[in-house]
């Protein structure tokens, strides 16, 4: 048995008076996709901050794939095999598709200044394996007919597939996505669920995913962490999760 | 060598792969690459798999389902089953899994060759409902990594079976071909039919062979020509095109790399032969129209002058009758600076011959793509006549007939104007279904087409309806449907049309807006809107397809016999029809009884003279699932 791919020892997080975070724990198991829910402002985002190192917890650490680390940055982490998504998209506008998915290649692109500005020899070997890497990642997640369009002409649903896109062009171990459902619609989210469970069954990546629709992540996830202001009130399988009382509490409110 | 007698398209392959072996035969886009097989590969890549399949127990006389996209693997799937003797029966790739349960059961399906995790899920869904079925094939493998079925197969494992197999008995793939003889089902081709359940058309080697050979000698085609296939593989006309024609010319096949990137592989093939339904055109030209209403003001009245000017003397000039130098030269210059750049555009500025067919198309439309340098032509036939009945030939095209019958083929119209043919193309039986087949064929052999229509002056044939759709007005006007339906989907704004007005005081009908085109009119108008069934509710939509109604009025002025049938009140329907809501058929044709039954209150509502009603609809999503939408539809008198 393996250990978890990653594992969140008592982090708190608190930026001046706010606490953000407070003593989280859970571990996130190889292959499996996790689910962080909780209302908003629960410490959800703060929490995928601290795991690819953009936030700095005040105590607490984070261990992932056995390297435990406090002190990380997120490039880092990227480069340690995390990739991730955002809320707000953060593509490039006017970088064509292709382009844009390449950015995601950049650490594992190792010619040097030089030979790529005269593309020679092992440049050109280098690129065109970048680019065939990139074309099985279109044809996986099924963007071919926007290939070379432009980001910004693209409607939203099918920008959060092109973000989606970058992130496993790292080949992650791990892929962190933040609401990669939210603002769709049902055929939508229904594509992006199974481009999830997708990416999960066929490169092994493990996925820890915040999401608001109840039905998406009952369906598609192995494990579920609930937040309420920056403390974890639950965690368990959806069923568990389901019939949690804590849970219920916060999501539909309590009577006095 | 292969004489036309005993020709069979296993036949015709081994000769394209021993004349020119190196030519390439078909091309499919995968990872951003055009990937190309030639003769001979093609010819092994049929070997290896026809092979695979014998060893796994396809034999004379079964039947192999295909369902996909066009991939060439499917098509080599074809050839493969016909040189074990076996028959495929493509089905269309968007069916869902009740239509393709009904053609698996009753082809008595035991292999099944399919595109990928979409095909294999629901054939898996239907396993337990057919006893039959016992393999599935796959292409793709994406997603299908986990799934543990026994029944399932990937294609390369099919293909290494094969090639082993082959290796040890290297005479079995010949010995098979030779067994074949051209008077056999090469396919069964499932009509979507408009009504009832779909009927399996048997189809032989020596009907599409023939066809195809008149079909090539017709338009002078060669092995230099290509073709993009892009058509469901289950329809006749892609049948006839990307398969009988390409084998027995020897043309170049290419298959898209998905079905969303159709228009960006046109261009980058350039094929110089064309075929698709009036939609495709239509959806084209809907496209170039709202690209125009963003263009700047001088190339808006530059494109309306280069219109009327290839209105005027395109079509003639194309056709070799008498123009003018000077008009001549007009003409070119427009060509020059806006045909030629339209048409690049487009993907289609290397068709030498283009062909439409499977619905009527709009007047105005056909002569548009003529105006501009497309030799489009029209052609009729049926899945039961291999799509080969009628052609219009270079230099002879009326745009409302379908041409004269092709050389072999014989046509009468029978007393109640229902159009009969008789030729060597013909059907051979509906598979297990003496009935439907006695039902369909003359006692002197023709077959009946249900289309009603007549041969004009000059032997061209026209169409005017199907036959049974057409009906009297309560004055005795006649009335059919379709010519005004076709007359109000010429508008972009109109994706489709319904009409009502057999037994009735006046016509009435209902309207599908396109929405790309009326999505693009309301934001320049600044409209606001949620989706599709507030867009369609919005009185600003109502006159817009009021004024087009109008203008479709107005032209049947110019039809004595049909005047009378004017349209006095519309609706714009709150939901697009839809094939898997069962409204439209596979090869997306109204299915009228089926709409009239399902909007029964709509149409009582629209004779009854109401303002509006409010209706409940189920819908089916892709996936299976159903759900409904409610809403409550405007209805607008007409002028």
């Amino acid at each position: 048995m393996l250990n978890p791919i990653l594992q969140v020892q008592n982090v708190s997080l608190s930026f001046g008076g706010v606490n953000a975070l407070k003593d989280i724990s859970f571990s996130a198991e190889h292959k499996s996709i996790l689910a962080i829910i909780g209302p908003n402002g629960a410490g959800k985002s703060s929490l995928l901050n601290v795991i690819n190192g953009v936030y700095k917890p005040q105590q607490g650490k984070v261990i992932f794939k056995d390297k435990s680390w406090d002190q990380v940055v997120p490039f880092e982490a990227a480069r340690s095999g995390i990739a991730r998504t955002f809320q707000n998209i953060a593509l490039f506008k006017g970088m064509s598709v292709l382009e844009n998915i390449l950015t995601g290649r950049s650490l594992k692109m190792r010619s040097g200044l030089l030979s790529s500005a005269f593309y020679i020899g092992p440049c050109k070997r280098e690129e065109v394996a970048h680019r065939e890497a990139v074309e099985h990642i279109i044809d996986f997640l099924q963007i071919q007919h926007i290939r070379k369009t432009p980001v910004g002409r693209l409607p939203y649903g099918l920008q959060k597939r092109v973000e989606l896109a970058r992130a496993l062009a790292a080949e992650p171990d791990l892929l962190l996505l933040d609401e990669p459902m939210a603002g769709m619609n049902v055929e939508e989210k229904e594509d992006m669920s199974r481009f999830v469970l997708d990416v999960n069954e066929e490169y092994g990546t493990s996925v820890i995913l915040i999401e608001h629709d109840m039905g998406v992540v009952m369906d598609i996830s192995d494990k579920i962490v609930v937040l309420d202001y920056g403390k974890k009130i639950g965690e368990g399988t959806p069923v568990q999760i389901k019939n949690n009382q804590k849970v219920i509490d916060a999501y539909l409110g309590v009577t006095d | 060598m292969v004489t036309t007698t005993d020709a069979t398209f296993p036949k015709l392959i081994a000769r394209n792969a021993k004349l020119h072996p190196g030519k390439v035969a078909i091309r499919h886009k995968d990872l951003g690459i055009w990937q190309s097989w030639n003769w001979q590969e093609v010819e092994i890549e049929i070997r290896y798999l026809a092979c695979g399949l014998a060893r796994h127990g396809l034999k004379r006389d079964m039947n192999l389902a295909i369902v996909g996209n066009n991939r060439p693997r499917l098509y080599w799937s074809m050839a493969a089953a016909q040189s074990l003797g076996a028959i495929p029966v493509p089905i269309y790739q968007d069916a869902v899994a009740d239509e393709i349960e009904y053609v698996l059961n009753n082809a008595e399906i035991s292999h099944a060759i399919v595109e990928d995790q979409e095909q294999v899920d629901k054939l898996l869904e239907i396993l337990p409902k057919t006893s039959a079925l016992k393999h599935i094939y796959y292409d793709d493998t994406r997603g299908l990594k986990n799934y543990r079925e026994s029944v399932l197969i990937e294609y390369n494992d099919l293909r290494a079976i094969g090639e082993d197999y082959d290796s040890k008995n290297k005479t079995f793939f010949d010995d098979e071909i030779n067994k074949n003889k051209s008077s056999d089902n090469s396919i069964i081709l499932y009509t979507s039919g408009t009504t009832g359940k779909p009927k399996g058309v048997c189809l032989s080697h020596s009907a599409w062979i023939s066809a195809a050979t008149a079909d090539i000698k017709f338009d002078q085609l060669s092995d230099s020509d290509s073709i993009l296939s892009y058509l469901p593989m289950a329809w006749v006309g892609d049948h006839l095109f990307s398969y009988a024609q390409a084998i027995v010319a020897g043309f170049t096949v290419n298959c898209p790399e998905s079905s969303d990137t159709v228009m960006a592989d046109l261009r980058e093939i350039g094929p110089t032969y064309y075929f698709a339904p009036p939609r495709i055109f239509e959806d084209l030209l809907t496209q170039v129209m709202i690209r125009m209403e963003d263009a700047s003001h001088l190339k808006k009245q530059l494109f309306e002058y280069s219109l009327k000017i290839g209105k005027n003397f395109g079509a003639d000039i194309m056709d070799g009758k008498p123009v003018s130098i000077s008009n001549r030269l007009l003409y070119g210059s427009c060509n020059l600076i806006f045909f030629r750049p339209l048409l690049n555009v487009l993907g289609l500025s290397r068709v030498r011959v283009a062909y439409t067919a499977g619905a009527a198309i709009g007047p105005d439309l056909f002569e548009f793509y003529r105006s501009i340098g497309i030799n489009l032509k029209q052609l009729y036939g049926q899945t039961e006549t291999v799509a080969h009945v009628c052609k219009q030939a270079d230099g002879d095209i009326k745009n409302d007939s379908v041409g004269k019958p092709m050389k072999g083929v014989n046509i009468k119209v029978d007393g109640n104007g229902e159009i009969l043919v008789k030729s060597p193309s013909m059907l051979a039986e509906y598979y297990k279904n003496p009935t439907a087949t006695d039902e369909a064929l003359t006692s002197d052999g023709f077959f009946k087409t249900g289309d009603a229509g007549f041969i004009d002056a000059n032997g061209h044939l026209k169409i005017i309806d199907r036959s049974k759709d057409i009906g009297r007005l309560n004055d005795g006007t006649m009335f059919a449907p379709q010519f005004l339906e076709n007359k109000l989907k010429f508008f972009p704004y109109i994706k489709e049309a319904v009409c009502f007005g057999d037994k009735k005081d006046t016509v009435c009908a209902f309207i599908n807006i396109d929405l790309e085109a009326v999505g693009n009119w309301a934001e320049k108008k600044g409209l606001a809107y949620a989706g599709y069934i507030e867009l369609t509710a919005k009185a600003e939509i109502y006159d817009l397809i009021s004024e087009c109604i109008m203008n479709v009025n107005s032209e049947l002025e110019k039809e004595p016999e049909l005047a009378n049938s004017r349209i006095s009140r519309f609706l714009v329907l709150h939901k697009e029809l839809d094939a898997d809501d069962e409204e439209l058929t596979r090869s997306r044709k109204v299915r009228r009884a089926f709409v009239a039954k399902k909007y029964a209150p709509l149409i009582e509502a629209l004779f009854s003279g109401a303002k509006e009603c409010s209706i409940t609809t189920e819908v089916k999503f892709e996936d299976g699932r159903s759900g409904t939408i409610s809403a409550n539809v405007l209805i607008k008198d007409s002028q």
